[in-house]
């Protein structure tokens, strides 16, 4: 996924990860660097009990870069992918978890209760696509979260990162997941930056209710649908709708707007906004 | 593929199977490989693991070893009984050869370690 475009587009997951794609993700540190992180957030969204080797699935495992991040932690892990070449370039990264070449579209082939949770990074919008004439998305997702829940061991929870295109796909993913008897929804870490903004799906497969956890960036978002001073309105900020430039509000709000991004931003002080002395 | 990865595995996706449990193996090459022993976490598989149909497949590949074929209710603190059990499901890996549906016969190849469970158009389940 180094370029801009999208891959589903191009064609199916089977052909569009050809050998050289996969090595893509064995060299490009950048790549692996992204995916290392969003494994990472997404381990952490499942919430695992701690100091307990767990079994995980992850999903769409490709060379096994998320697997990685699980080993790491302790947990046994098995991968499903539809690419040959990302699964042969799994074995020859060595890696701890065992694999399994399927289409998630068909079906988890797996004994009810096995998983004590399931990771997907980047995966499930491929799903959304109709790569042959006898594809019907909705019906392939259903499939999928139907099995899949059985899958699980109860009280578990499911992680998905995905990349959907549009509102529409996000709503027929969770409409299908719903259906198939999951709870939760989705998370959105960094929702005001269109760079680090990632969506996980973050599913509950039964068990005593959860609560969804938060997104990252979020905290101080709910300050910003309530008004501070209603009495005190600035009339210049009535009319333009924004702060004079070069103004302390105008570069406090910038700030603000980096700080959602996830951008680092240097703390506020007295001296924020404030003009240089002329010197000669 | 482990035989842990085994003992999950069920070919129930392919229309018409209702349990597809335990697939037969038709291995051609089997390699032992070392894997760290981790005794809480098998302890744990143990008691998800279908004891049976892990004793069936590692006899049919002939790595059963002194493996007992009746699980012993105190086997968490029996070590001895863990590392055994450690060589069976972690160690023990199929390399090639293939995996027979118990219900249709349908085979799946396993290369290089990876089963493979694509199924063809006409055989996916509704």
């Amino acid at each position: 996924m180094a370029s801009g475009k999208r891959p589903e587009h191009k064609g199916p997951p089977e052909l569009f990860y050809n050998d050289e794609e996969a090595r893509k993700y064995t060299s490009n540190s950048r790549m692996i660097e992204i995916q290392q992180q969003m494994s990472e957030r997404a381990i952490e969204l499942l919430a695992l009990p701690e100091d307990q080797p767990c079994f995980i699935l992850d999903i769409g495992c490709g060379s096994g870069l998320s697997g990685e991040c699980l080993s790491d932690q302790g947990h046994m892990w098995l991968g499903i992918d539809i690419s040959q070449h990302m699964l042969d370039v799994a074995v020859e990264r060595e890696i701890e978890g065992d694999l399994l070449m399927g289409d998630m579209g068909w079906g988890m082939p797996f004994r009810p209760g096995t998983f004590d949770g399931v990771i997907s990074i980047s995966a499930l919008q491929w799903l959304c696509n109709a790569d042959k004439k006898f594809h019907s998305p909705p019906k392939r997702m259903y499939k999928f979260f139907s099995t899949l829940y059985a899958s699980m061991s109860r009280g578990t929870r499911a992680v998905f990162q995905l990349y959907p295109e549009n509102s529409e796909q996000l709503e027929l993913l969770t409409m299908q997941a719903m259906k198939a008897g999951f709870t939760g929804g989705l998370v959105v870490d960094f929702p005001n930056s269109t760079k680090s903004k990632k969506m996980f799906l973050c599913l509950f497969a039964g068990g005593p209710s959860q609560v969804l956890p938060k997104g990252l960036g979020t905290s101080s978002n709910e300050m910003v649908n309530k008004i501070a001073y209603s009495g005190t309105r600035d009339r210049i900020k009535e009319r333009r709708g924004k702060h004079p430039k070069k103004s302390r509000d105008w570069v406090m709000e910038k700030k603000e707007r980096a700080r959602h991004q996830g951008k680092k931003v240097g703390p506020d002080s007295k001296y924020t906004g404030r003009k240089r002395k002329v010197t000669f | 593929m482990k035989l842990l990865t085994h003992n999950m595995l069920t070919s129930n996706i392919i229309k018409g199977v209702t349990k597809g449990f335990p697939l037969q193996i038709a291995a051609t090459d089997i390699k032992v490989t070392e894997v760290d022993f981790n005794p809480d976490f098998i302890s744990r598989m143990i008691s998800k693991v279908e004891w049976p149909a892990l004793c069936e497949a590692a006899e049919s590949i002939g790595h059963l070893g002194d493996l007992p074929k009746e699980l012993d209710p105190d086997y968490e603190k029996n070590e001895e009984f863990l590392k055994k059990a450690h060589h069976v499901l972690l160690e023990v890996e199929i390399k090639e050869g293939e995996l027979i549906c118990p219900e249709t016969g349908r085979k799946f190849p396993v290369t290089n370690g990876i089963p493979n469970m694509l199924l063809n158009e006409d055989e996916v389940g509704k």
